[in-house]
């Protein structure tokens, strides 16, 4: 993207930088806050190997639905706050990509559109993908 | 052990993975990978896993930085993101019909082949080639050097070679959970004529994207544990961070050696489980 986007008053890359770091940053806080609250409720981290050894198998996982994650963050489950992090840290490129889609709109770069707009489609197959694997 | 002293010995070696990673250029995750599974005794889906997620976490912070000083190339980034993608997706799809044992000797691989070019000196890019493609796109970027203290324009040539190297590190990158820079970074320098600050710029604006891509899968089918990626996003992160802030008053060439170094010892224990 060039001078142009100065133009209609949107500078992209000002965006992207801004979505970039208050994405990374925010997914942060929650990551930390969620591990906080996990050793303080002991919400499965309780001391002992045997949770340890449950912790890093899938033994230890949980069902990923939105309705319990929903649940678990109302109830201050620590581990719902972590995958709410990682989910977000997950979609801050995807959002990006999305915003980029707008900035090529605005310059009227109409191949950098169909471009930007197979990316950001490929990125929401892939979790379509993951679920049915 | 418990699960205090896993968090903190996980943040501890992630922390030094982000930085001795951020200050030779590459990510943490070749070091995570190993650090997980050979130390600590996590499966390495699950560590490739925690890996790619932290992959994410450094390389869209840094981006930030990139995009805004405009030092990435953004249109040729989409571009190749492309590739990428589709890479990342084959790769993390495979990641799921391929053995814990070859996953090992593939690490052990792409280790061995970044310490190798890790001790070669950088080329200088070659003059650029007429590339129809770049043109019709207007791939072609330039950028203010502070260090030279002006703007530095280069055209940008053999984009389809760019395109297939790219698909490469996406599928390194969806298998390993690496960004996957180590490969794209030589090509777009040596073969796209650019020069390397716009090339690591770019290739970390494109690595958010690629390995969104196959944290996505991995998270769906419920290999990204909470418990272990949490440690790992957060350390590598405030690791690169502190990297990028030490960068200009350290030795680089110690370091690169020390990284080469734990780069080796790493590939030969991987070998090994692989092997034996």
């Amino acid at each position: 993207m060039n001078e142009r986007n100065e133009e209609h008053g949107f500078k992209t890359e000002e965006a992207i930088s801004t979505l970039l770091k208050v994405g990374v940053n925010t997914s942060l806080v929650l990551i930390a806050a969620g591990t906080l609250l996990s050793f303080l409720n002991k919400g499965g981290y309780e001391a002992g190997a045997p949770a340890v050894a449950k912790l890093t198998t899938s033994a230890g996982a949980f069902p990923r639905t939105v309705h319990w994650l929903a649940a678990g963050i109302v109830h201050g489950n620590g581990q719902a706050l972590i995958i709410l992090g990682l989910l977000l840290l997950i979609m801050t490129p995807v959002l990006r990509v999305a915003l980029s889609i707008l900035g090529f709109a605005l310059e009227r770069d109409r191949a950098f559109v169909v471009i930007t707009t197979v990316v950001l489609l490929l990125l929401l197959i892939s979790f379509w993908l993951g679920k049915g694997a | 052990m418990n699960p205090l002293s896993f968090t903190l010995i996980v943040f501890g070696i992630s922390y030094l993975a982000g930085l001795l990673g951020s200050l030779v250029g590459v990510g943490g995750g070749i070091v995570v990978v190993p650090a997980l599974t050979l130390l600590m005794g996590v499966g390495i889906q699950k560590a490739i896993a925690a890996s790619i997620i932290s992959v994410i976490a450094t390389s869209s912070g840094a981006a930030a930085t990139y995009v805004k000083e405009r030092v990435a190339n953004m249109r040729l980034g989409m571009l190749l993101e492309i590739a990428t993608v589709i890479g990342a997706l084959s790769g993390a799809l495979l990641a799921e019909v391929v053995s814990a044992r070859s996953l090992f000797l593939i690490f052990a691989i792409v280790l061995g082949y970044t310490a190798v070019s890790m001790l070669r000196p950088k080329g200088y890019g070659v003059s650029a080639k007429p590339d129809a493609l770049a043109d019709r796109l207007n791939l072609h970027g330039s950028f203010f050097d502070r260090s030279l203290g002006r703007e530095v324009a280069y055209r940008v040539s053999r984009t389809k070679l760019g395109l297939a190297v790219s698909y490469v590190a996406g599928v390194a990158s969806g298998l390993l959970g690496i960004g996957g820079g180590i490969l794209k970074v030589p090509v777009m320098n040596l073969a796209m004529g650019m020069p390397i600050k716009a090339c690591t710029a770019t290739s970390n604006f494109m690595i958010g994207v690629t390995a969104a891509t196959s944290a996505a899968v991995y998270f769906m089918r419920g290999e990204v544990l909470p418990f272990v990626a949490a440690p790992v996003a957060i350390g590598v992160l405030l690791g690169a961070r502190t990297g990028a802030r030490l960068m200009s008053s350290l030795k680089n060439n110690l370091i690169r050696i020390i990284f080469v170094a734990v780069l080796a010892v790493s590939c030969v224990q991987m070998l090994l489980k692989g092997l034996l």
